[in-house]
């Protein structure tokens, strides 16, 4: 089905129902309920989950397929926000021309990024993305943040092309040329998909569940599931054929007639066209862009995502994002109250002294919890959580997991 | 003339000649061989050959056309394939798909954005590519994944890639070094089937003397970095001068 | 003239940091070959041993103070360091004064056992593994090291005071000759550039002089040949590792009276470091120091106010902007060797 095999259409489908039964799956506990704190289905974060999914899927387009390890991504995320934020203040709130345009602006920074950056491999590749995305960092906090209407006027660019430390936001100034400046009760206007606005949301209760589903989230899910097809489509390509292949023996495809230089920037620019994606969606869902999305943590938040879930797997990089976007907003939110509640059940003694051991991991101490998960994995399962995954699934079904040899016969020395 | 020809090719590395002076012409449709101690500069010549070393002073001409200054893909694309010394595969990926990417290379040129199609669903490649694991007898090990092969499978599939390209010069080099001798047996007796079957070139540098005088017609000894004499086999094995530089050593060893 | 001695001097604090841990990172990265992310986290453990070790001076318990009671009557109590009690009153004082210099007997060993444990524990098992894979793995210790400091110190900057003897600073405009003010510097950014190249010329002595240095050389030229005589290489790595590690943490130490450490100062000096250890050239250590200090001064001589009004925020991006330059023109960096990290 649409030119996928069955094993990647069954992934797909199963991607689909997921992401489209989310409001439901994510809230499995009753409101008001002592476990209603571990729900995830709320709007603002189902739309964390699939927008930062974007982004790890490109980012495994270019690690997982080429083993090009870029630490500066984050800079293309960045520039899909303010070019986005742009769109919504020049032109109007619909959506898809700010995408539009975080798409091809992205693309334009990563040919020239991409085109300096991979005359270099290995650790000095990605030194250079990290220049490169700290530079865009230094650049939008500061230089780009000077007022460029000059001292008398207070125009579009007042607070330059990027707003500086409190980010771009949009003003009632702003023209929007092709809609409506302000709303009639003189606002600024929100987000919007012809009409139909980001935020709004219908709420379903029944009993005492609430489902919530978002009109953010619902677009956003589509196009993480347009960005997820498209990426099966690269995987199976000869294109992707050929990534692999640089990230396997680059040598030999140098003598087998291949130029691996534009394959290399083509996969770079596609990555970074998916950051851009995911930055343009993240203004859509929150008319905000700062300087701190371009930050090298938020470089080095899609490289963990990437291999928590299992590089070079179509499905990991979506995994990833969401196990860490839950990490972060479910876990550091359970306090030392929340703990001792739950071991209530122990003796004084024992429950204080769990509730201490605990205690570290969560809340702000959840950074502590991602970092040494995020080792075990590095160290024990390179495959990271699909690897997890089958793994026990072959459990289950009694058979090794896969422990095909790997080179088992003898190789004479050199 | 020959459909390799080099000459007056001359390399340096800071204070060392390693080629001086070199001239060789390369037959079509021969088996050529480059044999000489180590360090005479059988590997310089031949990165030369292949784009990864630019000669200082010189010419090399491929069927008329020079090879210096382009890179290795373009000599690639031009009908010179590389066998390594150890067999270069991707190790990560399976036979099969091994085998297709130089028929992508052949089909497709030196870069081709192709990124929604299936792989599978090209249909002339991958026709090419099992037609040519069925040639090199491997049809049965194609969705092995090629690193956990034994190094004599490596090999022919190297070799099966390089083919597959259609090539019309094929350089191998030291193809059985560091091989089991059945190995080295089976090489030698692909090589002669390769050449007597195809509309292809060999060169050929070797240290062993067996695989040298089981497969070429033309023998070139090179000693500090220069021929000291081109001929044919027989002649080459009384040859005093050769016996003296070369080949008394290395029979006495092998 | 005295602005451009002052930029100089400006920059070689910061210069001085960056020389430091750049040296250990390519200090380890030459002998074993490990890209070590955590290096940062090592010089901010450092920082923090400073903290830990003038907290352990002040431990104090209560004494009544004669003569004197609080509103309630009861005697007045006063805390008073244990220290004290041990050394006197004024050389207790004194000592709590030095506490960040002191620091540095208390860290050496910390480091070093840090350091041992590191490699001996996890880095070990790297070696063979793909550079990725080293990046990752020391990309995750430093979150959880960094992660485990912010539990026990918390999340804010903790001042960290110099000797009150160097508090001040020390006008070099006088002693050149320019007017009197118009070159200040802190006596204690002087210390810390004394300190590092004492610290930096102690490394090179080791390396340079000792059979163990020689071997560690021999190692970082070629590894096998090395192996091959029957040199226990392994060993003499780890204690590399360990003294790569107590060279960061004493960079750290020292720097506290600079910055007030924080838990995350580690990661903000790595990412730089990493770029000045790839603008001198992967494995050589001369290119890491000359790198860091240039760079300091770079950096310093980017945020004067004559160059900001031409060139506003270049102080912001010079560092990767060289970095980048270099990189493309000179792809082994300044000093770099062949064949290092190219595959």
């Amino acid at each position: 089905m649409l030119g996928l095999n069955k094993q990647d259409t069954r992934l797909l489908l199963l991607v689909v129902i997921l992401t489209m039964a989310a409001p439901f799956i994510l809230n499995p506990f009753p409101e008001g309920s002592a476990m209603a704190q571990f729900n995830a289905g709320y709007p603002d974060l189902m739309q964390r989950f699939v927008i930062f999914g974007i982004f790890a899927i490109g980012f495994n387009i270019l690690f997982g397929l080429t083993g090009y390890l870029s630490f500066g991504h984050a800079a293309f995320l960045g520039i899909g926000s303010y070019a986005a934020m742009w769109m919504f203040k020049v032109l109007g709130m619909n959506v898809l021309p700010a995408l539009a345009l975080s798409v091809i602006m992205s693309g334009i920074f990563a040919v020239f990024i991409g085109y300096i950056s991979l005359r270099r491999s290995g650790i000095y590749f990605s030194i250079l993305t990290l220049a490169f995305a700290m530079m865009s960092y230094s650049l939008a906090y500061s230089v780009l943040a000077t007022d460029m209407d000059g001292p008398d006027k207070q125009g579009l660019l007042q607070k330059g092309l990027t707003g500086g430390e409190t980010g771009l936001q949009l003003t009632l100034q702003d023209p929007r040329i092709l809609g409506q400046q302000t709303t009639a009760e003189g606002n600024i206007p929100v987000p919007s998909l012809f009409g139909l606005e980001m935020r709004s949301a219908a709420e379903l209760n029944v009993g005492d569940w609430v489902f919530t589903f978002s009109a953010g989230y619902y677009f956003a899910a589509f196009v993480m599931l347009l960005s997820f097809y498209l990426s099966i489509r690269i995987f199976r390509s000869p294109f992707g054929l050929v990534l692999k292949s640089i990230k396997s023996n680059q040598q030999r495809l140098n003598y087998t007639g291949m130029n691996p230089k534009p394959y290399m920037l083509a996969a770079f620019v596609i990555s970074g066209m998916y950051a851009g994606l995911a930055g343009g969606l993240m203004a859509s869902m929150d008319p905000l862009a700062g300087p701190e999305r371009m930050f090298w943590t938020a470089s080095g938040e899609v490289v963990l995502m990437t291999i928590l879930g299992g590089v070079g797997t179509l499905i990991g990089p979506v995994l990833g994002a969401g196990a860490i976007k839950y990490m972060e907003n479910i876990l550091s939110k359970i306090n030392s109250d929340i703990l001792h509640t739950w071991f209530a059940f122990l003796p004084d003694g024992l429950e204080d002294f769990v509730v201490a051991i605990i205690y570290p991991f969560i809340g702000k101490g959840w950074h502590l919890t991602l970092g040494i998960i995020f080792m075990l994995v590095v160290i024990f399962l390179p495959g990271g959580l699909v690897q997890g995954g089958q793994k026990i699934a072959g459990m289950f079904r009694g058979k090794k997991a896969a422990d095909e040899k790997a080179d088992g016969k003898t190789t004479p020395a050199e | 003339m020959g459909i390799l020809e080099v000459k007056n090719v001359g390399k340096r590395f800071g204070g060392l000649q390693a080629l001086s002076d070199v001239n060789l012409s390369i037959a079509e449709r021969s088996v050529h061989a480059i044999i000489g101690p180590n360090g005479a500069g059988k590997s310089t010549l031949l990165n030369c050959l292949v784009g990864k070393l630019i000669p200082d002073t010189g010419s090399v001409m491929f069927d008329g056309q020079s090879v210096l200054g382009r890179k290795p893909h373009e000599i690639n694309q031009m009908g010179i394939s590389r066998v390594f010394q150890t067999p270069e595969i991707f190790g990560d990926l399976s036979v099969l798909e091994n085998m297709m990417i130089p028929c992508f290379a052949k089909r497709d040129g030196a870069f081709e954005l192709n990124a929604i199609s299936n792989v599978l669903s090209q249909k002339d490649v991958v026709e090419r590519a099992e037609h040519m694991l069925e040639e090199m007898n491997m049809a049965d090990k194609r969705h092995m994944t090629s690193s956990s092969m034994s190094r004599g499978d490596k090999r022919r599939l190297e070799i099966g890639m390089c083919l597959s390209q259609e090539p019309r010069l094929l350089l191998l080099d030291e193809p059985t070094a560091g091989m089991a001798r059945a190995d080295t047996n089976n090489t030698i007796d692909l090589l002669k089937q390769i050449s007597e079957e195809r509309d292809i070139t060999i060169a050929i540098i070797e240290h062993d003397m067996h695989v040298v005088f089981s497969l070429s017609q033309r023998i070139t000894v090179l000693a500090q970095g220069t021929p000291l004499v081109e001929d044919t086999p027989d002649n080459i094995k009384g040859h005093p001068k050769v016996r003296e530089a070369y080949l008394g050593e290395t029979q006495t060893a092998a | 003239m005295d602005a451009i001695i002052l930029q100089i001097l400006n920059g070689l604090d910061k210069g001085s940091a960056y020389a430091l841990i750049a040296l250990g990172l390519t200090l380890i990265f030459g002998t074993l070959g490990v890209v070590n992310f955590a290096h940062g986290a090592l010089f901010m453990i450092g920082a923090f041993c400073a903290v830990t070790f003038s907290r352990l001076l002040s431990v104090s318990h209560e004494v009544a103070v004669p003569g004197e009671v609080d509103f309630l009557g009861n005697p007045m109590m006063r805390d008073v360091p244990y220290i004290y009690d041990i050394l006197g009153e004024a050389t207790g004082a004194a000592v709590i004064d030095w506490a960040v210099p002191l620091s540095i007997l208390f860290a050496i060993p910390v480091m070093i056992g840090i350091g041992f444990a590191m490699e001996r524990g996890l880095i070990k098992h790297f070696y063979k593994r793909p550079h990725a894979d080293q990046i990752l793995v020391t990309f995750g210790l430093a979150i959880v090291l960094q992660e485990v400091i912010k539990y026990f110190y918390g999340a804010n900057p903790i001042p960290t005071p110099a000797p009150s003897a160097f508090t001040g600073s020390f006008d070099f405009g006088a002693l050149l000759g320019f007017d009197p003010g118009s070159i200040i510097y802190p006596y204690w950014r002087l210390v810390y550039f004394g300190f590092a190249a004492l610290i930096i010329g102690a490394v090179f002595a080791f390396l340079q002089f000792t059979t163990f240095g020689m071997v560690v050389r021999a190692g970082m030229a070629d590894r096998e040949t090395v192996g091959l005589l029957g040199i226990n290489i392994d060993k003499r790595f780890t204690i590399m590792f360990g003294i790569a590690a107590a060279v960061a943490g004493l960079a750290g130490v020292m720097y506290t009276p600079i910055n007030s450490p924080n838990y995350h100062m580690g990661m903000d000096f790595l990412v730089l470091s990493f770029v000045v250890v790839v603008v001198g050239g992967m494995g050589s250590l001369p290119g890491a120091v000359a790198a860091g200090f240039l760079l300091g001064v770079l950096e310093s001589f980017a945020s004067m106010p004559v160059v900001l009004d031409t060139l506003p925020g270049i102080n912001q991006i010079i560092i990767y902007l060289v970095a980048i330059i270099i990189l493309l023109t000179r792809p082994r960096g300044l000093m770099g060797r062949k064949g290092v990290m190219e595959d």
